[in-house]
């Protein structure tokens, strides 16, 4: 196995390296990019058909045959999603210190996964995590609330991938965005489809390998450049300094200070209309209405015209929508005009209050992160595949090792991007701005405003969108389009190989736990893989159609997966481990209460966050300042208390059940 | 299933070991972080000490705990002569 991994990552070098030299002899870069897409794609399928099977044990865990680090890589690509290869340095670029909540909530959970779930599980040694649930806490119900849970937090983060593939494609390959995503589903599905788990894992350490390649080499190449040591990991301390400076520089320039005025007086301006509304809006209409004609008396160009005849088109159609559209401007206003974020600095805040409240903040998304990632079934499934306890707990270790070479790297990425922004792009003329602003403020990823109209161009003007310093990177740095070719592929490997783990983690819950456990347990195994494909195929599709609706709120729902998904599981499952206690009906209303807690709390504080829609009766004020990405603190808080309150009040579970605990927590002594 | 003496003290062991590994995951972790403002004035590597942890100290220490509880209970399966030994795997 060894053997043909190193074979294939020694021909996928040559590639890239081949695609190189082509660049170099003239191919077109649209040529690249479908070189890349449909090459790996075909690479997946491959292995995906020689990996078919139609037995379950192969089908859902893979013969439990797979080595401790090959289950770690597979883990490592089933775990980092397109938002951890796109979205995360980019974060990191915005929020500084705040983004690191991400770093360190992304893998810490893996030490809960390590200590207090993968060996237990393994011992256990059935399919899915709502076997777990059944088993200990026996009947249906517990299953079956695992069921929901496990679909619930899955499918919004299913969706977010495809979505994804849908963007890569779209933007490097020139697709149509619809398009783009059913290509992706395709891909998708020829992986997962035939060969099930065993497919899925084998494929999933083919995408790692090309998303770690992908990931590390373009600020690899970035750290020589500016610092001559192709360590990013250890170099971009030093270049952080540097940013210190040129923070320090860029916030006491005076062209600076009144650019980030003039932005604010735009947000006063705005606020005042949003309030004045629904006069406002005719006010605005008379006022341009009254220079269209001004201009038309005093013989102005058509096309100033045009412009101010068009402006007075698009204004807001009536009352609600324009309070909606100039909110949104007000707010991209006011944080354009706001202080500059410094990097380094822990808990910014205007006084002792806001900064308190942003630790706090960063605690708590801390924890919920942490918890989601212990608690997400499609992580927690893999260390069934192991072929026995001790690899599931070497697999672990494997798992955050090679997690890690990515996680290490995202605060590099920020660093280095930042920089080179900082130091070259700022104070440079706008009429001379270098070509991948243009190119990617074509897809609207960046823009930049010249509001003091002095030609140059202050950091306050630039406004980018996060996702594109990964993508971006490789052209801010100079280096040749193929660079560009392998970090599309390599975002193209972690949203297929997550959406892959997910789409299987759903239909083996439907199939395994909802038809053949609790509905027709009498079905043959060859009936149970016909329902488990079929379903597949129809999550599938459902989760590519919603996806190419463009669900605007997608990367909110996703915080919200992770605290949905640490609510429901996380109490119930460590409490069934470690506490013999724990009994039927504290498990069925912990998860309950846990999950309905987070749910309310999400949208209490939503709904209050957004206070021009006239509903502060529904509203509440966030408890501790916590925001509703973190609702999973309340959750998994309440979901402990509730089962062990109701456990307590209700009959301790059989003896049976507590063999069954002693059978899980200690190896087998009876035969030694 | 009665259990045996051997087994309790497994057991026991094992409880034992995760609470230390946890609650060097839990210091690492939340007592750091919550104190990331005060560690900023030490400098390593050119990062300030509360942003250094956050992007690359912790986790490593997180790494190696997982290593090290890994390790630890492999030992002890040999030890109680319950090891499943049915492979050579490479975390040791």
């Amino acid at each position: 196995m060894r053997r043909y991994y190193a074979l294939y990552a020694g021909s996928f070098f040559t590639f890239v390296l081949a695609l190189g030299i082509l660049e170099q002899h003239g191919m077109p870069p649209r040529w690249i990019g479908y070189a890349f897409l449909f090459l790996t794609i075909i690479l997946y399928a491959t292995i995906g058909v020689l990996a078919r099977t139609s037995n379950v044990s192969e089908y859902y865990v893979a013969g439990r045959r797979i080595p401790a680090i090959f289950n770690g890589m597979a883990t490592g690509a089933d775990w980092m999603s397109a938002a951890s290869f796109i979205g995360l340095a980019g974060t990191l670029y915005l929020t500084g210190y705040q983004g690191l909540a991400y770093v360190l909530g992304w893998t810490g959970g893996y030490v809960l996964v390590a200590l207090l779930l993968a060996p237990y599980l393994r011992r256990f040694g059935q399919y899915t995590i709502p076997d777990f649930l059944g088993a200990r806490y026996g009947g249906h119900a517990a299953r079956l609330v695992g069921v929901f849970a496990t679909v619930l937090a899955s499918f919004v983060y299913v969706v977010a991938q495809i979505y994804g593939v849908g963007v890569i494609t779209s933007r490097f390959v020139g697709l149509q965005f619809e398009i783009g995503v059913f290509v992706g589903l395709a891909g998708i599905l020829v992986c997962s489809f035939l060969g099930g788990m065993r497919a899925v894992t084998w494929t999933q350490v083919a995408q790692y390998l090309v998303l770690i390649v992908a990931y590390l080499a373009p600020v690899t190449m970035l750290s020589f450049k500016v610092t001559g040591v192709p360590v990013p990991q250890i170099m971009y301390g030093q270049v952080l300094q540097k940013i210190e400076l040129l923070e320090d520089r860029i916030s006491s320039d005076p062209a600076e200070i009144d650019v980030r005025r003039l932005f604010l007086e735009r947000a006063d301006e705005l606020a005042e209309r949003i309030s004045g509304l629904p006069g406002s809006l005719a006010v605005e209409k008379r006022i341009l209405s009254a220079r269209i004609d001004q201009m038309k008396n005093s013989n102005a160009q058509m096309r100033d015209i045009f412009a101010l005849e068009r402006q007075r088109r698009e204004l807001p159609k009536n009352a609600d929508v324009a309070r909606d559209r100039w909110d949104s401007l007000m707010r991209q206003a006011t944080q354009r005009g706001g202080e500059l974020t410094r990097h380094a600095e822990a808990f910014p805040g205007i006084d002792e209050v806001a900064s308190n409240t942003a630790r706090i903040n960063f605690i708590a998304l801390v924890f919920c992160l942490m918890v989601g990632t212990a608690a997400l079934p499609h992580v927690l499934m893999r260390y069934y595949t192991t072929p026995s306890v001790r690899a599931a707990r070497s697999s672990v270790f494997w798992s955050l090792l090679f997690i890690l070479a990515l996680y290490l790297t995202a605060p590099a990425y920020a660093v280095f991007a930042k920089y080179e922004i900082y130091s070259h792009l700022v104070g440079s003329s706008i009429a001379q701005l270098p070509g991948w602003i243009g190119a990617w403020g074509k897809v609207g990823l960046v823009s930049i405003e010249d509001i003091n109209g002095d030609g140059i161009l202050q950091l306050a003007e630039l406004s980018l969108n996060p996702d594109v310093i990964v993508l971006a990177t490789p052209e801010i740095a100079g280096l040749p389009y193929v660079i560009s070719g392998l970090v599309a592929a390599g975002a193209l490997a972690a949203a297929l190989s997550t959406a892959d783990g997910l789409l299987l983690t759903i239909a083996s819950a439907l199939s395994h736990d909802a038809y053949y456990k609790v509905f027709r347990p009498q079905a043959t195994t060859q009936w149970r893989l016909v329902v488990s494909k079929t379903l597949l195929l129809v999550v599938a599709v459902m989760a590519a159609m919603v996806a190419s609706q463009k669900p605007a709120t997608i990367l909110f729902m996703v915080a919200w997966a992770f605290s949905l998904a640490g609510a429901a599981f996380f109490p119930a499952l460590v409490l069934g481990i470690f506490w013999k206690r724990a009994n039927k009906a504290g498990a069925i209303s912990g998860m309950l209460i846990g999950l309905l807690v987070t749910l309310y709390y999400m949208v209490r504080v939503q709904y209050n966050a957004i206070p021009w829609l006239g509903i502060h009766g529904i509203g509440m004020e966030p408890w501790l300042g916590i925001q509703s990405t973190s609702a999973g603190v309340w959750g998994v808080a309440v979901g402990f208390i509730t089962i062990v309150v109701v456990s307590l009040l209700t009959d301790p579970p059989s003896t049976e059940t507590m063999n069954f605990v002693e059978s899980i927590r200690t190896p087998d002594f009876s035969s030694h | 299933m009665q259990l045996t003496k051997r087994q309790k003290e497994y057991w026991q062991r094992t409880i034992r070991f995760t609470a230390i590994l946890l609650s060097v995951w839990f210091v690492v972790t939340f007592v750091v972080s919550y104190y990331a403002r005060e560690l900023s004035g030490i400098r390593i590597f050119g990062f300030p000490l509360g942003f250094y942890m956050g992007a690359q100290g912790s986790l490593i220490i997180y790494v190696i705990i997982i290593w090290f509880y890994a390790r630890y209970m492999n030992a002890l399966d040999q030890e109680y002569g319950v090891s499943e030994g049915d492979e050579t795997d490479s975390a040791n």
